[in-house]
């Protein structure tokens, strides 16, 4: 892999991270420890993997990406602007009034390929869209990002289930297993147990990876192109808060946006980081 | 005896109706598609399956799976029609709400064996709250047929609406009142009877009862409008207003919880547009229970005689 390219990647992924602060301390609302956990995964499959075309968003071959996990809109919004589907200027609207860029994705954003907000749903939809794409005899790829407190959603494994009875090889599920959710940390509130033994189990191919290692995430996405008539999960071993000291693992930054006094030591400790 | 009472006989069932327009529609637009949660045999959308297998998809027991997937094949292009039986899309239904209508997608659902009418498995396979709570949705279009004619033709029809319903469906064999030239209006009532001194707004299976209550209350003098009201939304407004001043006698019947089905529906459109006094016949907000359904109709208060003796009381109350 290229180092400078890897390089690169990470500072997408530390801007991501910068703007999922910036937005939600700006409309004192959203959710930013989801958004930073999954800042590396995001930057890997926007300017790395997906094959989309931000002057075309709806372009028919394009690569789906699905944010199941929809309440991570912050970093999800910010990774969109940087690819161009529209100007960072609209970053400023998040959650206010009359904005495109409402709480959760709506599919009327440009490059937005579903609707979350409603945890375990995006990853039935993805399934979908991965039939459709096997119906119509295309090329392209489905990929969704699911939470690891999401995973406890029951229609999350319907829809695994699902996956692997149609033989969706061209879908791959990323769990962004940040160890954390609203009230506290997802093995006391409901532990999944071994995520990677559950999805083998289920029919899918399997791979584990450090989610904040770039070329981890490049190496297991390319990889996930092996077809072989399983669904690829890519559990993603991350840290809920990520790069910001005292949000890390801690689940009180779930849904909750920094004060000013939080925000300038988050941009002093990421700025750091470049 | 009334019209549920006849069901041995033979006729032929909405979700009858549903199997053979589903074949239809999927030879009218190669993109339609089915999907099914293990209920493919009582839903009839087996009869696509056998037409179209690499177009049917078996989604096992997971109602919330079927909706979310049919989501999917919806914003690719295709035109998903989901069925199941009506009590279980309600298990889908935060999904229906937040996937499906939230983006207006054009998913159909199908929820069969709805009502009291599913008769010996008893309250759990009953829905008696499907109409009003997806009727509560926005973007949401609800159609109850009223015989198998009208199920086929309104399966076709829904082709050239786009976005998301919901098309209730009853398990039992009603008679046929359509002929095959019949046209189905999304949104139209449809007079089935006219009358003068009172009209009976009903659908599905009480289209049948009322049309026999209609019968026997000629008998007593009351001339009695019947109105097929198959799209509980968006209901016919216009015609529900001119018939309830024509008469100022307006009766609602339905196999549905009396709050916020049809009857609901046309209390909201008489309440601020031509407010008059109203009866509302249907499940008294309670659940059913296993037994025959004609014997439940009856006891439930929904047979033909029981409406008729309803409509009378009311009529001379007045």
């Amino acid at each position: 892999m290229d180092n400078k390219k890897i390089a690169e990647l990470k500072r997408t992924a530390n801007e991501i991270r910068k703007e999922s602060i910036i937005i939600t301390h700006r409309a004192q609302s959203g959710h930013p420890g989801g958004s930073l956990s999954e800042a590396d995964i995001l930057a890997a499959l926007y300017f790395y993997k997906l094959r989309v075309n931000a002057k075309k968003p709806d372009w028919g071959d394009r690569d789906r990406f699905v944010l199941s996990k929809g309440h991570a809109s912050p970093g999800y919004y910010a990774a969109l602007a940087m690819k161009g589907f529209f100007s960072k200027k609209e970053l400023e609207s998040f959650r206010k009034i009359n904005s495109m860029l409402q709480g959760h994705p709506e599919l009327k954003i440009p490059g937005v390929d579903f609707a979350g907000g409603s945890l375990g749903q995006g990853v039935c939809f993805a399934n979908g869209l991965a039939i459709a794409g096997k119906l119509d005899k295309k090329n392209y790829k489905v990929y969704v990002l699911i939470g690891d407190g999401e995973a406890q959603e029951g229609v999350v494994w319907e829809a695994s289930m699902s996956a692997a009875f149609y033989k969706l090889d061209n879908l791959v599920y990323i769990l962004d297993k940040n160890q954390v959710q609203q009230t506290g940390l997802t093995k006391d509130v409901m532990d999944i147990g071994n995520a990677a033994e559950k999805w083998r189990a289920f029919g899918f191919n399997v791979i584990e990876i450090n989610g904040h290692n770039m070329e981890d995430i490049l190496n297991a996405l390319d990889r996930s192109d092996n077809k072989n008539g399983k669904p690829t999960m890519i559990i993603a071993n991350t840290i809920k808060g990520k790069g910001v000291s005292f949000m890390e693992l801690n689940h009180k930054f779930h849904g909750k946006a920094p004060n000013d006094e939080e925000f300038k030591r988050a941009m002093e400790e990421l700025n750091k980081k470049i | 005896m009334a019209g549920i009472a006849k069901e041995q006989k033979g006729k032929a069932a909405t979700r009858d109706g549903y199997g053979k327009g589903l074949i239809l529609a999927g030879i009218k637009n190669k993109n339609v598609v089915a999907l099914d949660a293990d209920l493919s045999d009582s839903t009839r959308s087996e009869w696509f399956k056998e037409k179209f297998p690499d177009r049917f998809f078996s989604m096992g027991i997971a109602e919330q799976n079927m909706i979310g997937t049919a989501a999917g094949l919806s914003v690719s292009g295709k035109i998903p029609y989901a069925s199941s039986f009506a009590i279980f899309s309600e298990r889908a239904f935060e999904l229906i709400r937040n996937i499906v209508s939230r983006n207006n997608l054009n998913v159909k659902i199908a929820g069969s064996h709805a009502g009291l009418a599913t008769g010996e498995d008893g309250k759990s396979a009953q829905a008696i709250e499907d109409i009003a709570i997806y009727r509560s949705l926005p973007n949401m279009t609800v159609i109850q047929p009223a015989d198998a004619v009208e199920a086929e033709k309104a399966v076709v029809a829904l082709l050239d609406y786009n976005g998301p319903s919901y098309m209730r469906l009853l398990r039992n064999p009603l008679p046929i009142i359509h002929d095959n030239n019949y046209k189905f209006n999304i949104g139209k009532g449809e007079i089935l009877r006219k009358g003068k001194d009172a009209v009976i707004f009903a659908t599905g299976t009480m289209v049948h009862e009322s049309l026999e209550a209609a019968e026997m209350l000629k008998e007593e003098k009351i001339n009695t409008y019947v109105v097929n009201i198959h799209t509980i939304k968006p209901i016919d407004e216009k015609l529900i207003i001119s018939l309830a001043k024509k008469t100022n006698c307006v009766i609602t019947a339905e196999d549905h919880n009396i709050i916020g089905g049809l009857g609901g529906a046309v209390a909201e459109v008489l309440g601020e547009n031509y407010p008059c006094l109203m009866k509302r016949i249907g499940l008294e907000d309670r659940y059913g229970e296993s037994g025959k359904p004609a014997e439940l109709y009856e006891k439930y208060g929904l047979s033909a005689n029981k409406v008729a003796e309803k409509v009378k009381k009311f009529v001379k109350g007045k």
